[in-house]
């Protein structure tokens, strides 16, 4: 994985049983950055859809693999926010086939892009860069000026 | 009952069809346990109201809202209906994000979903 002091740190393989792991230490980590609990639940369903997104297109549902999650307190063209970094090994990704659907068609599936869109107030893919696999970065600002220690 | 099928907590039928309890966070390790539950549950009832009491889930993600969007449509072409109660604020939430806040039928409690 990527060089880097993450203030918060955890790697999960893909199971999806593990998805609740990552859940609470999202929930907790986005309480104490400063968000309230309404906002700090859309976050958890960002990094939630973003890492069901791995397991299950990635990864085509193979459950040894995988999935590092970073949060830090970060400044966003001078705002405070946090970032929350998701980042896999999956192989022949085509970052350009990650796109969110219309939502004037109800049907079953395609709703976690939009999710982390709708959620996030930036939201970037790149390959790593050993070549191996995909980083999701996303990054959600504090409104109303919450609190927040430890900003980069 | 399999770990898959925990979020179906059991049904209770009605005099036009059939209340689904679903219990705990439907995410992605639960949600195709629930999603083969409830499709049996309607092929075996072929309910004509169909409500599921959310009150017990506390989280829901977008696996979830597949399930019941697929219950939706099916309910649909049966000319059927699919109502919903009980929702917590995440669960709310998530489909006001996804915009079927709308498309959903929706009641405040049991009472409101038997005669939505």
């Amino acid at each position: 994985m990527s060089a880097g002091h993450a203030q918060i740190e955890l790697r999960v393989v893909s199971k999806p049983d593990y998805l609740a792991v990552a859940r609470a230490l999202v929930e907790t980590a986005a309480q104490k950055m400063g968000f309230d609990a309404e906002t700090a639940g859309k976050v958890v369903l960002a990094v939630d859809e973003a890492m069901a997104n791995v397991i299950r297109h990635g990864y085509g549902g193979k459950e040894d693999q995988p999935i590092w999650i970073r949060i830090d307190p970060i400044k966003d063209e001078g705002a405070a926010a946090v970032q929350f970094v998701i980042e896999d090994q999956c192989a022949g990704v085509d970052l350009g086939k990650i796109k969110s659907r219309p939502l004037d068609e109800i049907k079953p599936g395609g709703l976690g892009v939009h999710i982390i869109q709708e959620v996030m107030d930036k939201v970037e893919y790149r390959r790593r860069d050993d070549g191996r696999g995909v980083t999701l970065r996303m990054v959600k600002r504090l409104v109303g000026g919450g609190s927040q220690t430890g900003e980069k | 009952m399999a770990k898959s099928d925990a979020s179906f907590a059991g049904s209770q039928d009605l005099p036009d069809g059939v209340v689904a309890t679903l219990a705990g966070e439907i995410d992605y390790s639960r949600s195709p346990g629930l999603r083969n539950k409830l499709l049996e549950l309607v092929a075996a009832k072929k309910p004509a109201r169909l409500v599921l009491d959310l009150s017990g889930v506390p989280y829901m993600d977008s696996s979830g809202v597949a399930t019941l969007v697929e219950l939706f449509q099916a309910q649909r072409r049966a000319n059927a209906k699919l109502v919903l109660f009980g929702l917590q604020p995440k669960v709310k939430g998530i489909f006001e994000i996804a915009r079927l806040n709308t498309v959903f039928s929706i009641a405040p409690d049991l009472e409101g979903a038997k005669k939505a």
